[in-house]
């Protein structure tokens, strides 16, 4: 899409104009980032002496890195987020796909209460109920256990049963008609075909649902207060109390945390970009 | 094959792991045992919803069940007797100022989601044109949605320093502020609506974005032959196709600026005045184990949001929405 020849003098300007609007913009998205990475590069004496945005003396300086990594728990916590993300995701990706061939195979008297009953269940806002959730969660006796977070997970994403109904009307239901008649049952076909063939549904509920339980703060830190139990979340917000001021440590941790989102980021841009568009349109 | 299907032409069946279909195997199936192979057939549905269901009952009816009857008690949480208090709870909230000063936190967050929205169409519509690094810009502004609020917490407590990021960038434009960002309600409130706007504008240009993109070319085609300037392409020809995004992200704006928790309580903790709607309520619960006023408050927010969705939803009549 290039501008008509005839308007271009006039929109030379307007161009420059947009890039420099971009560029700033860009600054300001970059700007808070970079100097938090190069705070996370310095000592201590050069972070109290030198100003925000002088450069560190050594950038090979990991010190600070190991620091938050031993201190901070941070070994701990990454086990206990993985153990989490690993759970709920399967769990989410188990329970969606099934809800979603139940709901788009199936014809059922109670179907459209079904569907209604998830469909309501979107209205409300997770932030709201947690007052109550608690005292359900407490009462199964999860209270600080990683298994609070992973059910939490599992039961109140509505997201991804939304993109693998999307996904499966897609799947045309003469492959389900074929494998029945050669006398697959219904779990059979769920197993064998459905799966399979949901793969990029798959594929982006891992991502998003991946994405947004890593950063979720909220959750952990109202199930799991100890400090084994910490998640990335909680164990970096932790770094307040004990690193004080040191802000050469706090950065080192936010960097640790930032770095996998980056790596994800760079390597699944467009799944993640469909993967939030799709789950937004809920 | 079949008959049956009106989406055949969708995608052409695959066999992964089943024999071809034979006829033979077909009148062997379709003899055995019809009554109990019907009630299975009819059971079948409800045995892949049973754990689904189990958990969205146990984890969001029974919760929001709960916590209508919690704010009419005076509960605290934990002691087994619970008083039923009538509607004390909810006259508390709305006339105690200090809970409902609250309220009042919430319109910083939404006149951010006002800037949101307006910057996000903005480069939505820019990137929406072929420029060079396009992609760079594109994964640049939307990335601060993708970080961990605690980092960004962290991030922008350091930017707001005395003497930190914002202060030393001021000062290279010659200004010398002694201000501390964080310091009064106003200035606070608005710096952390601040963070929210770096963090969200995000989310909404990418929605916006798909939206746009997803318009056919040749309507730019035959707006630029009729002479049509950008800005009568945009009200024409933008404008009309992403109404049903723009009312989607009004919504997630609103309903997230009433509900907004991370960014305050990890940078201030709620303090000189930035304490917003949710952390209230879960200081209420948690800390001063109010768990009756706190319940009341909760089902206050969410009647809130349920009625903004429901006048969203009569505004703008629900059109399904196809980005991808």
């Amino acid at each position: 899409m290039t501008t008509a020849p005839q308007t271009r003098r006039r929109g030379w300007i307007g161009q420059t104009l947009v890039y420099l609007s971009l560029v700033a913009a860009s600054l300001v998205v970059l700007l808070p980032l970079l100097v938090v990475f190069l705070t996370s590069l310095k000592t201590s004496e050069e972070v109290a002496d030198g100003g925000t945005l002088s450069l560190p003396g050594n950038w090979l300086n990991f010190d600070n890195y190991a620091t938050a990594f031993s201190d901070g728990q941070m070994l701990t916590a990454f086990g206990n987020t993985a153990f989490i993300l690993l759970f709920s995701i399967t769990g989410t990706v188990i329970i969606g796909s099934m809800t979603a061939y139940a709901i788009d195979r199936f014809h059922f008297k109670a179907k459209k209460l079904v569907m209604g009953l998830f469909l309501i269940a979107t209205l409300v806002p997770g932030v709201t109920t947690q007052v109550a959730t608690f005292q359900v969660v407490n009462s199964f006796g999860l209270f600080d256990t990683r298994w609070a977070p992973i059910l939490l997970y599992m039961g109140t994403d509505i997201v991804s049963i939304y993109i693998f109904l999307q996904f499966i009307r897609g799947i045309p239901v003469s492959v389900d008609e074929a494998a029945r008649l050669d006398g697959a049952n219904s779990f059979t076909i769920y197993r064998k075909i459905i799966l399979p063939l949901l793969k990029p549904a798959i594929a982006t509920v891992v991502i998003i649902k991946g994405i947004t339980v890593y950063n979720d703060f909220y959750i952990p830190f109202l199930y799991m207060p100890s400090q084994e139990m910490g998640t990335i979340s909680t164990a970096l917000f932790r770094f307040k109390g004990p690193f004080g001021a040191h802000w050469e440590n706090i950065s080192a941790g936010a960097i640790l945390v930032i770095v996998p989102t980056l790596i994800v980021f760079l390597f699944l841009q467009r799944y993640i970009y469909n993967g939030f568009a799709q789950g937004a349109t809920k | 094959m079949t008959e049956t299907t009106d989406l055949a032409a969708a995608k052409p069946p695959r066999k992964t792991a089943l024999a071809p279909c034979g006829a033979a195997n077909a009148t062997r199936g379709a003899r055995g045992p019809a009554r109990r192979g019907k009630l299975l057939r009819r059971i079948t549905p409800w045995l892949f919803l049973t754990a689904p269901l189990v958990l969205l009952i146990t984890f969001t009816y029974v919760p929001v069940a709960n916590m209508v009857y919690y704010s009419f008690t005076d509960w605290d949480g934990v002691s087994p007797d619970r008083n039923y208090t009538g509607i004390d709870n909810y006259r508390q909230i709305f006339t105690r100022s200090e809970l409902f000063r609250v309220f009042f936190v919430s319109f910083y967050y939404l006149a951010a989601s006002a800037v949101q929205i307006v910057v996000a169409l903005y480069f939505a519509t820019v990137l929406s044109f072929n420029l060079r690094f396009r992609n760079l810009f594109k994964g640049i502004l939307f990335f601060p949605y993708l970080i961990n609020g605690v980092a960004i917490g962290f991030v922008f407590l350091y930017f707001f320093q005395d003497g930190g990021t914002l202060d030393s960038v001021l000062s290279w434009f010659g200004a010398e502020p002694d201000h501390a960002w964080l310091g009064d309600p106003t200035s606070a409130n608005t710096s952390l609506a601040g963070v929210s706007v770096w963090r969200f504008t995000g989310l909404n240009f990418v929605l916006f974005l798909g939206a746009i993109q997803s318009i056919p070319g040749e309507l730019y085609e035959a707006a630029q032959l009729d002479g049509a300037s950008r800005w009568q392409q945009f009200r024409h020809i933008i404008a009309p196709s992403i109404k049903p995004v723009l009312s989607l992200s009004l919504i997630l704006a609103i309903s997230g600026s009433l509900a907004v928790f991370e960014i305050p309580y990890i940078m201030t903790g709620g303090a000189t005045g930035t304490e917003t709607f949710v952390i209230q309520t879960v200081k209420l619960a948690f800390q001063f184990n109010k768990t009756g006023l706190a319940s009341a408050a909760a089902v206050v927010l969410l009647l809130i949001i349920l009625l903004i969705t429901w006048i969203q939803r009569r505004l703008v009549p629900d059109e399904k929405v196809d980005l991808v």
